[in-house]
């Protein structure tokens, strides 16, 4: 099939940016999108043109890497579905694309198609982790933890840290993101000694970077994952339960 | 890569850090605007029933139902306290809320500004969730804020009503709708409140930190119900002024 | 063709560092007897790690907690990319939570025979030990592994085991060991302990007086090349797979720390063993970019067969049960569809080879679950494998439900790497390597779950603990400074290389030469090579190597994100290292686990292993591009597993 291609071209973080349109002919149904931008890179290569910069790397869903607004869609039209694994059925001959970075002022344009997702690693150093120095874990069998919680929290830990929630909101929230990192911690017996302070240091730092949540469920729309703002939700609890708690003499279980 | 910088997180020692951190904060903000949005929808809701009974019209003395019933607002408490005095109390805590409400949302709304920034999508965003509803929070929230100045001036404090009595609540409201914009008016400002329900009702669930897979389904038809009861009450109204049922 | 120069059985330089006596004992014993370095003297050195992944993140973790200084590289944008994300069926311990007979030294004899009898034995066994340790840890971390409703562990059983003893976390396994992982990393960071330096690649190592003392790393955001030194220097920079281009590998996924560090002088093992999965989706046309794995747990429902005549067409539906080759259940009737994967791939490969495969491009075989969903119903077959049938028809536009699979065997890990000491020391002192960039444990042929494994036991526990022996000789020394000339130059060096590939001004893209790679690496040097084959590749790949050198177009300059620039790098070092690999192959006369030559097998076409002459570790070291490199061997003893012929039938 033969498409229109309008692209982000951006030659740096501080250059000006700007649309190009190119042609992509010839593209098998069977093609990937990543692959489909690949063949693009080809010919323009071949014509002395700078291939499109986007990020990528496991091109089966897990990495996070790639992520492009599709037409308005992050990561395209399909829904639970990453960039990397659209595939060009999903298109018709002739259609158009228009293919953007994710935008938002946390995360600014590196060149044409990458951001830059550092927020994301902010959020989770200042407490999306659980305090165990290795070594000195008890035998994994000796905490039981229910199997919902379980399976929950394993819900909220498939977040593979793309932004398409950041993308997608209209806010430039990041609250889908930052829950999904909490609750998966919050949810486990394991994160309970440190639960609260986690929740604050979190909820600060997201909000050092990015807009706050208006509750459009955009998030949970765009994400590969299908992560539900049911986490939204709970981190919020957890937030304003923190300003609450007594944890300095009664600890945060 | 240099990375950005890491943002200095608020160290909190003292307790008015602690009430400034989470009174400043984003989630503590939305979660205000939930709690005052209830004290809010509460308000409405309490409004609404007291203006429904304009359908009862007068009593066996020639007295309309409605002025007896704002004359029991202005008399709550009876003798205990001075006349108006809890009226006025309830009074504040709305104008507290509102307040509460209206600067939260003036705050994250420049947050959310400066988060987006200039960065537009070039390709018409195909919404997938979001609605018109939670799309036009601040526009709706703005009419209803400017129609609650006139509505004020119009049925409250008289400024806006040539014939306005006050106390005489009856005709007041008679007086004040039979005229064409001013019906109008209160159609779309009703429309525009339903709207703004229908979302914030909804979201304060969330806001709150509320979410259960068994009564997520719940919260969207509260807020369907909520804002669909609250349009058909008040419009009633206004047609029941022009279809000459209220006279 | 010139003969490999070849050292003498026990090369010098191959002193593996094997603690002395019983089997049970010598981790323990090793870790008293090394030298340690005190906490309060730990704050002194620096260590670089180059490399997230799994060995990465949890080396550089480890070494913030005990308070070394860290610097830790990635050329991602974050901690929490490496492909260890892709992981997906699980992690193998001897927890014997199943009470079925497991124990730490069942996971030692199954990995030693798994292996075909070319790993070392004490290496393995030590990673059996500190198996259990893993799953405690990483537990603590947060993991979020299966469990049943007791709230207990699940354990499910995988290829190559009679036990049930694979630790998992639904199909993502890799990714939540890998943000425990990066979690703990990022504690760290957070602590100052690890100063991360991401999107950056690590382009050279340098060597000043026969040991490391830093590296040259590439800011691939501002293009600028800068140098960082320390006390050791930790390569935990993953697998080579993609060498075949078409692998399950990330597009990323290279060999060019490795390769720098060969070219320093760390001899590289055993480069001939490498591991094709089964159960990959077939390539849908020749712009593929890679191929997808699914898990090989597939296999355990899944029945794999072609149709009796190669020149039948109709839809796998329309072809009776009686028209059908279950070859594996033919061939293997003991183990049937559950043969080990290099069994499995090999199979299926000699199948399309003979032009017997299926789907557009002739190039699969099926896996059938009609015949499971009869028998367990369709909802089981979804709670089991829901995600990959979804996964598969996103990429096919097929219903796996409706149709049977297709699968075809692809590139996926490879056993080989840089020759490691029982320390994880390189034959450069000071420079480590970790995970599947080393080549300790796995021998000839890896046994699944054993991957995320190996590379969390040498960056959680091995390294941390070995490290130190290495470094207390380096107390109260500065690392090298970055003015020193050595640095200097490497950066140099670097440079000019860089300037090399865009001053070429050919007319080929970088991804033409892998492609073309590709092509000759799989046809040649994968599952099957003969001698013949072999030495075809190795002249191709030289003469594709020249062609590189002076047909590539980089486009664009190297001081900003040229992605273009950066892959011309790696495949300038693939193209080293396929030459290698053949090399390697040519030289192991023999068939063991992933590396099968075709002149030795038996009749039926099975793996004949040559323990007489090849049971030992073929390490090689580097002289010039122009020059075959130099064999040095290192034997390999079996005090307690004793070799004996693996058999499937």
């Amino acid at each position: 099939m033969d498409l229109t291609l309008k692209v982000w071209r951006q030659a740096g973080p501080d250059a000006e940016g700007g649309f190009k349109t190119y042609e992509a002919n010839g593209v098998s149904p069977e093609a990937s999108f990543l692959e489909m931008l690949d063949q693009v890179n080809e010919k323009l290569n071949e014509a002395g043109e700078e291939p499109i910069a986007f990020d990528h790397d496991c091109r089966e869903g897990i990495c996070g890497m790639c992520g492009v607004m599709i037409n308005g869609h992050p990561h395209g039209p399909q829904d639970g579905t990453a960039t990397c694994q659209l595939h060009m059925r999903k298109f018709s001959d002739g259609d158009s694309i228009v293919i953007e970075p994710w935008r938002s002022t946390a995360m600014p344009v590196v060149r044409d198609l990458i951001v830059d997702r550092s927020p994301f690693d902010r959020i989770v150093e200042a407490g999306g982790f659980i305090t165990i120095n290795t070594g000195a874990a008890p035998d994994a069998n000796m905490t039981r933890i229910p199997k919902e919680a379980a399976d929950s929290a394993m819900d909220a830990a498939s977040c593979i840290g793309c932004a398409a929630c950041v993308a997608a909101c209209p806010n430039s929230a990041a609250n889908l993101f930052t829950a999904a990192k909490m609750q998966h911690l919050n949810l486990l017996p394991q994160g309970q000694p440190e639960r609260y302070t986690r929740a604050v240091a979190m909820v600060e730092t997201m909000e050092a970077y990015f807009g706050s949540c208006t509750n459009h469920g955009e998030c949970e729309a765009a994400c590969p994952k299908n992560i539900s703002i049911d986490f939204i939700a709970m981190m919020n609890r957890d937030y304003v339960k923190a300003q609450f708690k007594n944890f300095a003499r009664a600890g945060q279980a | 890569m240099t990375t950005q910088q890491r943002p200095a997180v608020r160290q909190r020692r003292r307790w008015q850090d602690w009430l400034s951190g989470f009174f400043t904060s984003s989630v503590g903000l939305k979660w205000m605007m939930a709690l005052t949005g209830i004290g809010l929808l509460l308000y409405v809701l309490a409004h609404l029933v007291g203006n429904l009974k304009i359908f009862l019209g007068a009593n066996e003395f020639g007295e309309y139902e409605i002025d007896l019933y704002s004359e029991a607002l202005r008399n709550l408490g009876g003798h205990l306290v001075p006349a108006g005095s809890i009226l006025w109390l309830f009074r504040l805590g709305l104008i507290a809320a509102f307040v509460i409400h209206i600067g939260a949302s003036a705050i994250l709304t420049r947050r959310n500004w400066d988060a987006r920034g200039m960065n537009r999508y070039e390709a018409p965003r195909q919404y997938a969730a979001a609605n018109y509803a939670s799309r036009t929070m601040r526009w709706g929230g703005t009419i209803i804020l400017l129609f609650l100045l006139f509505h004020l001036a119009d049925l409250t404090l008289g400024w806006a009503n040539p014939s306005f009595e006050h106390g005489q609540v009856f005709d007041n409201v008679l007086a004040s709708l039979t005229r064409p914009p001013v019906a109008i008016l209160y159609l779309i400002a009703q429309a525009a409140l339903a709207l703004h329900i229908f979302h914030g009702a909804w979201s304060l669930f969330q806001s709150l930190g509320s979410a259960n897979p068994r009564y997520n389904a719940f919260r969207r038809y509260f807020a369907a119900a909520f804002a669909s009861a609250m349009f058909l009450g008040n419009v009633a109204i206004v047609v029941a002024v022009w279809a000459g049922w209220v006279s | 063709m010139e003969e490999a120069a070849v050292t003498d059985t026990a090369s010098p330089k191959l002193d593996a560092r094997i603690p002395d006596g019983p089997i049970q004992d010598r981790w323990d014993n090793h870790k008293f007897d090394v030298n340690l370095v005190n906490p309060a003297n730990k704050r002194k050195y620096e260590i670089i790690v180059v490399g997230t992944g799994l060995a990465g993140a949890s080396a550089a973790a480890t070494f913030g907690e005990l308070g070394y200084n860290v610097k830790a590289f990635t050329y991602h944008d974050s901690a929490r990319r490496a492909h260890s994300i892709a992981a997906q069926g699980g992690i193998n311990a001897a927890k014997n939570y199943p009470n079925d007979g497991d124990s730490i030294y069942r996971l030692f004899y199954d990995t030693v025979k798994g292996g075909d009898f070319r790993a070392r034995e004490s290496n393995v066994y030590r990673l059996a030990q500190v198996s259990n340790a893993i799953i405690d840890q990483t537990t603590a971390q947060g993991v979020p592994f299966a469990r049943e409703y007791g709230g207990l562990l699940d354990n499910r059983s995988f290829g190559g085991a009679q036990v049930s003893r694979t630790f998992y976390a639904r199909g993502q396994t890799g990714q939540q060991l890998l943000l425990g992982a990066y979690h703990a990393l990022s504690r760290q960071v957070a602590a100052g302990t690890v100063e991360l330096h991401t999107r950056s690649e690590m382009l050279d190592v340098v060597v000043k007086d026969g040991r490391a003392v830093g590296i040259v790393v590439r800011d691939l955001v501002t293009g600028e090349v800068a140098s960082h030194s320390a006390h050791a220097v930790v390569l935990a920079t993953g697998g080579y797979s993609n060498v075949f281009f078409l692998s399950t590998n990330a597009m990323a996924c290279n060999a060019t720390a490795v390769w720098r560090a060969h070219r320093k002088g760390a001899l590289f093992a055993n480069p001939c063993f490498t591991q094709i999965h089964p159960t990959c989706i077939p390539a849908s046309d020749e712009f593929q970019s890679k191929l997808t794995l699914m898990s090989e747990s597939l296999r355990n429902d899944g029945r794999i067969w072609v149709p009796l005549d190669p020149d039948d067409r109709r839809p796998a539906n329309d072809i009776p049960e009686d028209e059908r080759d279950y070859y594996l259940e033919r061939q293997y009737p003991a183990f049937g569809n559950l043969v080990p994967r290099d069994v499995a791939s090999r199979a299926a490969m000699r199948i399309i080879d003979q032009g017997g495969g299926v789907g557009p491009l002739r190039n699969g075989v099926y896996l059938d679950f009609a015949s499971a969903i009869e028998r367990l119903g369709k909802n089981t077959i979804e709670e089991r494998y829901g995600n990959l049938f979804e996964m598969y028809e996103r990429i096919t536009d097929e219903d796996p439900y409706e149709v049977p699979m297709r699968i075809y065997p692809a590139p996926h890990y490879t056993m080989g790497g840089l020759w490691v000491d029982y320390n994880l020391m390189t034959t450069v002192p000071g420079l480590y390597a970790v995970g599947e960039a080393n080549f300790s444990d796995h021998g000839a042929n890896r046994l699944g779950a054993s991957a995320l494994m190996q590379g969390l036991a040498d960056g959680y526990f091995v390294l941390p603990a070995t490290i130190g022996d290495y470094l207390s000789d380096w107390l109260n020394t500065e690392p090298v400074s970055t003015e020193d000339d050595v640095f200097v130059d490497a950066v140099a060096a670097v440079n000019e290389r860089t300037e090399q590939f865009l001053a070429i001004g050919g007319t080929r893209s970088v991804d033409h030469f892998h492609r073309e790679l590709g092509k000759i690496m799989i046809e040649n040097c994968g599952l099957a090579r003969s001698r013949e084959g072999l030495e075809k590749a190795i002249s191709e790949i030289k003469a594709l190597r020249a062609e590189f050198w002076s047909d590539l177009r980089v486009l664009g300059t190297a001081e900003n994100l040229n992605q273009s620039l950066e892959r011309a790098g790696r495949v300038a070092d693939f193209l080293e290292l396929a030459e290698l690999m053949c090399l390697d192959a040519l030289d192991r006369e023999e068939s063991c686990g992933g590396h099968f030559r075709v002149e030795h097998q038996t009749e039926d076409g099975e793996a004949r292993r040559d323990d007489e002459n090849f049971s030992h570790v073929s390490a090689w070291e580097w002289i010039d591009v122009d020059t075959p490199q130099e064999l040095h061997r290192e034997p390999l003893t079996f005090e307690y597993v004793p070799p004996s012929q693996r058999s499937y039938k």
